[in-house]
């Protein structure tokens, strides 16, 4: 319970002292920017003019919505700062005394915490005038005791001070406010700040109003930097106002694109998931906020797995491919192939196989029994290849039956153990090979054998006759070569035969022609000239048979020399002077002059032309006979003719004439001597000089017989 | 026709040993050699042939190289391998006029050879010749 108490008048100051102090007191509230200190000075001068022994001034602190005290007067500093009013409480007299519009004295006060908080005021009656500018009450003044000078005081004061007070508390409301809002403008940005991705704030056409860090980096550039950069950042923001630009914005609702982009530092390709949003910042303009989300590395990833799964597509294809195809083969193997785990069940077999170990249901007790017997002879088989320890390999044969007709099929079998990595056995694979053809080709090879070597003994036989037949050949050869040499040598001993008796012929003819027993008459003498000159014919002949013999045998050697073709003329000449001086015939001998010496057999030489000569001589009973030589360099071969005016030889003759014993008249009663074996010998000894003798000749025209010979014979 | 060698009644009759199986033929060139001044010996076999060459060495000997018993060739060897006998020329005579006969003749030491029919002036020529130049030309003389 409060009641207004009187004012005081026992202390009353002059009028004049009074004024002055509010003058001052109004001087010095002018000047004060600080609500407590102004308020302080107010109650001070409250309490020395009107007697008010304790008084404070609070203020409305808006954001906790309460009254706290911010000077006081006669009050301890402890239960000033405790002084505290919700304002929400309409009921605490001192937040009504805040809604009137003059000072008032506080009357009813319930409840024990009201009363409380008014206790530093110490007893009532306590005053209270509030504090504004005319609106909203920025303080409210206490005092007490309420003394009716007071209560006039106290509106004075609320009148001048109220004001003040109501625009310093709104300054430093604002300044608060401002201290906060740059608080918080700091924390927003340094919040966007860290945000990784860029975040701008754009107008519709991609002008930049508001960035990041992140995104000033790839947006913004300054002069001094380099070239490099401020050309990429360039880049940057051409693509970012395209990408923008080149969307339809429906209001509120946020877009995404895909923004390749440049990084400005290292030059890179970017890619940024553009996310933008239109906001409407007032009436007219509006703005867009993008993020962008680096999805430069997702992207790589993303591609490595389109890649990575497209590769595992594609190793799922060939493995799966790569199966078929070995299904396909093992198939399409002729050859049974089964594969068997370690415990010997089948596990895998190829249709071939199947033929003869898989029987059909519908399979006859018969049928069934020769499945059953192959399958028995496998297992038997496959036990080998476990038995053998440590081979990987058994080969052998297998008799099986066909499963159908019972016939026997000889087969071998190749097992081979499949190890994992750890060296168990896995599976046993079993390839099986129909031998029956091998067996009847081995039969008919076997045939084949017998029937060759039959031949070949036929062969050998043959070979053996005609080896026979050959050294019978031989035999008659030798014997024919050997009868040949003895027919030579008969021809050789019988002219020795010959000689013996004709060189006492001979040499007693010419013992006696020469006188040695005396001076002949001149009838034995003419005798013994005819005994003479028939010996000596008979001598020729047997040394024509002798030289045919010798040619034949060849035993008749050519001894190579070099020599003077005139030489060997004047030879012959000399030799055959007696006979020329005999004849009455004119013999000329017509020699070139400059033929090179002649390489040949001399001997051989002279006896051909020799021969020549003395046929032309007995064959030209009157006339001429001319000896001429030639040489040919183009063919280098010399010539020897012997031309004659004698009788000639007929055209059919001309060849005979070289033939043994031949002479053109073959006529016991020939006119001339002689064998018929002089040409003979003469074309055989030219033969063996690699010359020809040719002939010209007419009937009564004489003859010409022409040796050709080669300059220089090679030795054969 | 040569003419006959007179005798050259100056120095003593030089010798000559004709070795020939065939009479007729030896005694020819004998009285032939004989006419013309010569000495002679006869031989009718190889063996009588030695026996007169060491006895008496000739000048020259006439050789018939197809002897009955020891041959002419080996007779030919013997008195060439003989200190008395091996200057003295030997003048081989055969009727064989087949190649080898002659090559047979010289390697036995024949230092000349001549082929039957050889008229006795023909074979005097030859001896004559070789017993000038002492056994240094070995020729063969052609045929009559």
């Amino acid at each position: 319970m409060a009641r207004v108490a009187a004012a005081r008048h026992d202390a009353q100051p002059s009028p004049d002292d009074g004024t002055a102090r509010k003058l001052a007191l109004l001087e010095l509230l002018a000047a004060c920017t600080d609500p407590g200190v102004g308020a302080d000075r107010a109650l001070g001068w409250l309490a020395g003019e009107t007697g008010v022994r304790r008084a404070l001034c609070a203020v409305v602190e808006t954001e906790r919505g309460r009254l706290v005290a911010i000077a006081g007067h006669g009050i301890g500093p402890g239960d000033l700062q405790r002084f505290s009013v919700d304002l929400d409480d309409r009921e605490h007299p001192a937040v009504a005394a805040m809604a009137a519009a003059t000072p008032t004295v506080l009357v009813d006060v319930d409840g024990a915490h009201r009363r409380a908080s008014l206790a530093p005021l110490g007893a009532g009656p306590w005053g209270a005038a509030p504090l504004g500018d005319g609106g909203a009450n920025a303080g409210l003044l206490l005092f007490a005791p309420a003394s009716p000078p007071a209560l006039r005081a106290a509106r004075w004061l609320a009148r001048v001070f109220g004001p003040s007070l109501a625009r310093l508390q709104t300054r430093r409301a604002l300044a608060a406010a401002e201290r906060r809002f740059r608080h918080e403008r700091a924390q927003l940005y340094a919040v966007i700040n860290a945000v990784p991705d860029p975040i701008l704030y754009t107008d519709r056409d991609g002008r930049m109003i508001l960035a990041n860090a992140r995104a000033e980096m790839l947006f913004a550039s300054r002069e001094d930097e380099s070239e490099g950069r401020r050309r990429a950042v360039a880049l940057n923001n051409m693509l970012f106002s395209a990408a923008l630009s080149g969307s339809a914005f429906d209001d509120g609702e946020a877009f995404r694109h895909e923004l390749p982009l440049v990084d400005p530092e290292e030059g890179s390709d970017l890619l940024f998931e553009l996310l933008s949003t239109v906001i409407k910042e007032g009436p007219e303009t509006d703005g867009v906020v993008s993020i962008l989300r680096n999805v430069t590395d997702l992207r790589v990833a993303t591609e490595e797995l389109q890649e990575n799964y497209q590769k595992l597509r594609l190793a799922e294809a060939e493995a799966r491919a790569e199966r078929d195809r070995l299904d396909l083969i093992i198939d399409s193997v002729a050859d049974p192939i089964l594969v068997t785990d370690p415990a010997g069940n089948l596990v895998m077999m190829n249709a071939p196989a199947q033929r003869l170990f898989a029987a059909p249901a519908d399979a006859t007790s018969e049928v069934l029994a020769h499945f059953r017997s192959n399958d028995a002879h496998f297992t038997s088989f496959i036990s080998n290849l476990f038995l053998s320890g440590a081979d990987l390999r058994h080969r052998g044969g297998i008799s099986l039956v066909d499963p159908e007709t019972g016939t026997s099929i000889p087969n071998e079998a190749i097992s081979g153990k499949i190890l994992s990595d750890h060296g168990e056995v896995v599976a046993v694979v079993t390839i099986l090979h129909d031998r029956t053809e091998e067996v009847e080709k081995a039969r008919l090879y076997e045939e084949i054998a017998r029937a060759s070597a039959e031949l070949e003994q036929k062969v050998r036989d043959a070979t053996t006759e005609l080896a026979r037949q050959n050294e019978l050949l031989r035999r008659q050869h030798i014997e024919l070569e050997q009868a040949s040499a003895l027919k030579t040598r008969f021809l050789a001993n019988m002219s020795h035969e010959f000689r013996t008796p004709l060189n006492a012929i001979l040499g007693y003819t010419s013992m006696l022609l020469q006188g040695v027993s005396g001076e002949l008459p001149p009838g034995p003498r003419r005798g013994l000239v005819r005994v003479d000159a028939n010996a000596r014919h008979l001598l020729g002949l047997i040394n024509d048979i002798l030289d045919i013999a010798r040619i034949e045998a060849g035993k008749m050697p050519v001894t190579l020399s070099e020599f003077k073709l005139d030489d060997v003329l004047a030879e012959i000449m000399t030799e055959v002077e007696p006979l020329i001086g005999r004849s009455q015939l004119d013999v000329t001998t017509e020699l070139a002059s400059g033929i090179p010496a002649v390489k040949s057999d001399r001997q051989k030489v002279k006896q051909i032309v020799l021969n020549l000569l003395t046929n032309a001589l007995k064959f030209t009973p009157q006339g001429w006979v001319r000896i001429r030589t030639r040489y040919d360099a183009a063919t280098n071969r010399v010539a020897v003719a012997v031309a004659d005016s004698g009788i000639g030889v007929a055209p059919d003759d001309q060849a005979r004439i070289f033939e043994d014993f031949r002479q053109a008249d073959n006529s016991p009663t020939r006119e001339y001597g002689g064998a018929g074996l002089g040409l003979s010998i003469c074309r055989r000894l030219a033969d063996m000089l690699d010359g020809q003798i040719a002939l010209e000749s007419a009937i009564g025209h004489g003859s010409t017989f022409t040796l050709v010979l080669p300059l220089r014979l090679r030795r054969r | 026709m040569n003419a006959i060698p007179r005798p050259d009644r100056r120095e003593s009759p030089r010798l000559v040993l004709i070795v020939d199986d065939f009479e007729d033929n030896r005694e020819m060139y004998a009285e032939y050699f004989r006419f013309a001044g010569w000495r002679v010996e006869e031989a009718g076999s190889g063996l009588e042939a030695l026996d007169k060459a060491f006895t008496d060495p000739p000048d020259v000997i006439v050789m018939d190289l197809s002897l009955p018993g020891l041959d002419g060739w080996e007779a030919t060897r013997r008195i060439k391998a003989d200190a008395r006998t091996r200057h003295v020329p030997v003048i081989a005579v055969t009727g064989h006029a087949l190649a080898g006969h002659s090559r047979g003749a010289r390697e036995a030491g024949c230092d000349a050879f001549v082929t039957k029919p050889c008229l006795p002036e023909h074979l005097l020529a030859e001896v004559e010749r070789l017993v000038a130049g002492r056994g240094r030309a070995k020729t063969k003389i052609g045929r009559a």
